[in-house]
């Protein structure tokens, strides 16, 4: 079942430069249980686009034009009074950094305990006993000493298995997480990912998880949307994606990554490059935005935008000439 | 061997009489144009033994030799002519540039220090040093904030490089750039070691970067290595159970392989660097630990020759530990 449909969504950013391009007409959807990585390289709009669903972005700047319709209810022209019911309730998000959204002079139970007052409007003690039980959900032991804790008295990895808690407090329909894992050492790093998985085999969360590391990618999500530039470029079932990508900008993230490395002619070994650099975020050509960089590109790329056309099981690219299976 | 750290320690004060172990014992080798990669979680203490190495900081103790000179105990005057022969990338190399020179200015600054070019000579070897790291001659006027990420990694490389020194000490060079532009700059760095022949202390949290180019790999744990071997050894037959949870936690980019993994999953957190456990400092995490392991500091062996050290008390002549086998 589509719990989430995001259909042409498209943020600019009032600048002093001018109009910055961040979004340019994404859509994707989220099944309820599902986990979706949103992925691509630094400024392709990977945040901006998670954080437009709870409409977490500077409100005298943003221009979004677009539906997200959670539940078939349209939350884009949605007043800020009910968005913050919203937000908490049906979609929450996890930051990178946990101390952004930790307050350091108040105890990890108060802190799980006040959203749990806040929106379910639950007594103290019924929320300090739900507050265990939360910290225990995602992996923190001892939870009732925990629970009295301040967070600079927690390592990292406890401190992410905090905000994760406080996210899923209210048992949102939708989870986002922007790069939770980013700041945490490797170890650290798949017990966190396990807990995520958790949430959603036991309560049915859809996550969508916002990272730049394919290793994450392959490891957690079931289905992926590749962006660049703004655009989403390539989606598809993870296994499919990673087996047969046809967005020649997919299969040169993948190419490109260190695991990845082939010896050359002269038996070195050396990483394959994605020439020249990322389209201004300033112009907003008709063209596929990744046309001066792809070994692909014919005139028509250069004049008209690829649109996201089928090109396997549940795989959708945009681009005009795809690669063809067995390209990696 | 150009670099030589023997038993090197570095605390730092905390207060109230605390030290932090920044690093505690640890012994390393470069053979002359030899890339080591040091991993290790946060903490660990890479970038401490990094700096130890150039004297950025001050040892607590141990020795440091450099080209077969004990440079521990110099003084600074001292130290200054052997400048010219190690140098420092950092991570972030805008913080490292100084965003009121230009790129010239930048590249030049090392030239001129050592008084070992003038003129003309200067500029020469300036748009040399450009083309060999990939930078277009226009760039020279530019100022740091006009350069992307991967564009001011490479001035940093320049200007590291252009006395062509014998060590380069490489702290996470490549880790704040994305997948597309760190392949340039790791091919960069490949290349350029290559032809000129420089040795390398490559310090990553990144275990698939160091597989790419070093030849040999050293982990830390604490503020201590706990392996050293080849870099294909490593990641062939991990020997400290540390060094097996590390390399299994790191998720490969291939689902069918990455969910067929076994993984090892560590107990407990890592300990804090204030008090860090008596033993062998892994033990709280050690899905395989033993009583011996709490009491007794393993020492860095090497059981089956071939330079491949570990420090454990499980490995011995006939067995290695699988901490994946643990449960
Ligand atoms: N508040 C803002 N004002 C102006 N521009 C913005 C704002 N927020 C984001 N942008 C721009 O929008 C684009 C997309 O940014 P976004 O943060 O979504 O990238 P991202 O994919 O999350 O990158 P990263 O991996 O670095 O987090 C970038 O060009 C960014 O500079
Ligand atoms: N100047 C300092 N004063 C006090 N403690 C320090 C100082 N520099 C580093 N430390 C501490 O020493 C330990 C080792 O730090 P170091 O920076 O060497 O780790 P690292 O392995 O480089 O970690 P990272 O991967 O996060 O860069 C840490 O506990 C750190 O907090
Ligand atoms: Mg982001
Ligand atoms: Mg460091």
């Amino acid at each position: 079942m589509t719990l989430l449909e995001i259909k042409d969504l498209t943020v600019g950013f009032d600048t002093e430069d001018g109009l910055v391009h961040a979004v340019r007409g994404v859509s994707l959807d989220l099944a309820e249980g599902e986990i979706l990585a949103l992925c691509g390289e630094s400024g392709c709009g990977k945040s901006v686009t998670g954080m437009s669903i709870p409409r977490l972005l500077p409100p005298d700047s943003t221009r979004l034009s677009g539906s997200i319709r959670l539940d078939g209810r349209e939350l884009t022209g949605l007043p800020e009074a009910e968005l913050r019911r919203v937000r908490g309730k049906d979609v929450s998000v996890v930051f990178q950094e946990p101390m952004t959204s930790l307050n350091p002079s108040f105890t990890v139970g108060y802190q799980i305990g006040e959203v749990l007052r806040r929106h379910e409007k639950l007594s103290w003690k019924a929320a300090r006993a739900r507050a265990v039980d939360l910290l225990r959900l995602v992996g923190i032991p001892a939870p009732e000493r925990r629970i009295n804790e301040y967070p600079h008295q927690l390592s990292g990895g406890m401190r992410q298995r905090v905000v994760i808690a406080i996210a899923v407090a209210c048992s949102p329909r939708v989870l986002i997480a922007d790069e939770p894992t980013t700041a945490l050492d490797v170890t650290i790093q798949a017990g966190v990912l396990d807990v995520f998985r958790d949430l959603r085999d036991r309560l049915g969360t859809a996550i969508i998880l916002i990272t730049h590391d394919l290793g994450v990618v392959a490891d957690i999500a079931d289905r992926a949307v590749v962006m660049y530039a703004g655009r989403a470029v390539e989606q598809a079932p993870v296994g499919e994606l990673f087996a047969r990508p046809r967005h020649p900008y997919t299969l040169g993230l993948m190419k490109a990554l260190p695991t990845a490395a082939a010896a050359g002619a002269d038996g070195r070994l050396r990483l394959a490059e994605i020439p020249g650099m990322l389209p201004s975020s300033l112009s907003d050509p008709a063209a596929c935005l990744f046309h001066d960089r792809c070994p692909r590109a014919k005139d028509d790329c250069v004049t008209a935008v690829p649109e996201l056309a089928a090109s396997g099981p549940g795989h959708l690219a945009a681009c005009f000439y795809p690669l063809e299976d067995g390209s990696r | 061997m150009i670099l030589r750290v023997d038993n090197l320690v570095k605390h730092y004060g905390a207060g109230r009489g605390a030290v932090v172990h920044a690093a505690d014992g640890v012994s390393l080798e470069i053979a002359q144009g030899e890339v080591l990669g040091l991993v290790g979680e946060s903490g660990s203490g890479k970038s401490t033994v990094g700096k130890c190495v150039l004297r950025l900081t001050e040892p607590t103790s141990g020795t440091i030799e450099l080209d077969g000179r004990d440079i521990t105990h110099l003084s600074r005057r001292a130290l200054r002519p052997l400048r010219r022969d190690v140098h420092m990338v950092f991570q972030d190399p805008y913080s490292s540039l100084n965003p009121r020179f230009t790129i010239e200015q930048i590249v030049a600054e090392p030239l001129r220090r050592h008084g070992v070019a003038k003129g003309g000579e200067v500029s020469r070897r300036v748009t040399a040093m450009m083309e060999r790291v990939g930078l277009p001659r226009q760039m020279l006027a530019r100022f740091p904030h006009e350069l992307s990420g991967g564009q001011r990694q490479r001035v940093g490389l320049a200007r590291a490089l252009i006395l062509e020194p014998k060590l380069v000490v490489a702290d996470e060079p490549v880790s704040a750039l994305d997948v597309s532009v760190q392949a340039s700059v790791l091919n960069l760095i490949t290349d350029l070691q290559r032809d000129m022949g420089f040795s390398c202390l490559f310090i990553t949290h990144d275990l698939s970067v160091v597989r790419f180019l070093a030849d040999r790999i050293a982990v830390m744990y604490l503020g201590e290595i706990v392996e050293t071997g080849p870099t294909d050894q490593i990641f062939a037959e991990p020997r400290h159970p540390y060094t097996q949870a590390l390399l299994s936690a790191a998720p490969v980019p291939d689902p069918v392989e990455q969910r067929q993994r076994r993984r090892v999953v560590l107990g407990g957190e890592i300990p804090s660097p204030l008090d860090p456990p008596p033993g062998c400092r892994f033990h709280t995490r050690c899905p395989l630990a033993q009583d011996v392991c709490r009491t007794a500091v393993p020492a860095l062996r090497d059981p089956y020759g071939g330079r491949h050290t570990v420090a454990c008390h499980l490995v011995t002549d006939e067995k290695i530990p699988d901490a994946t086998a643990a449960h």
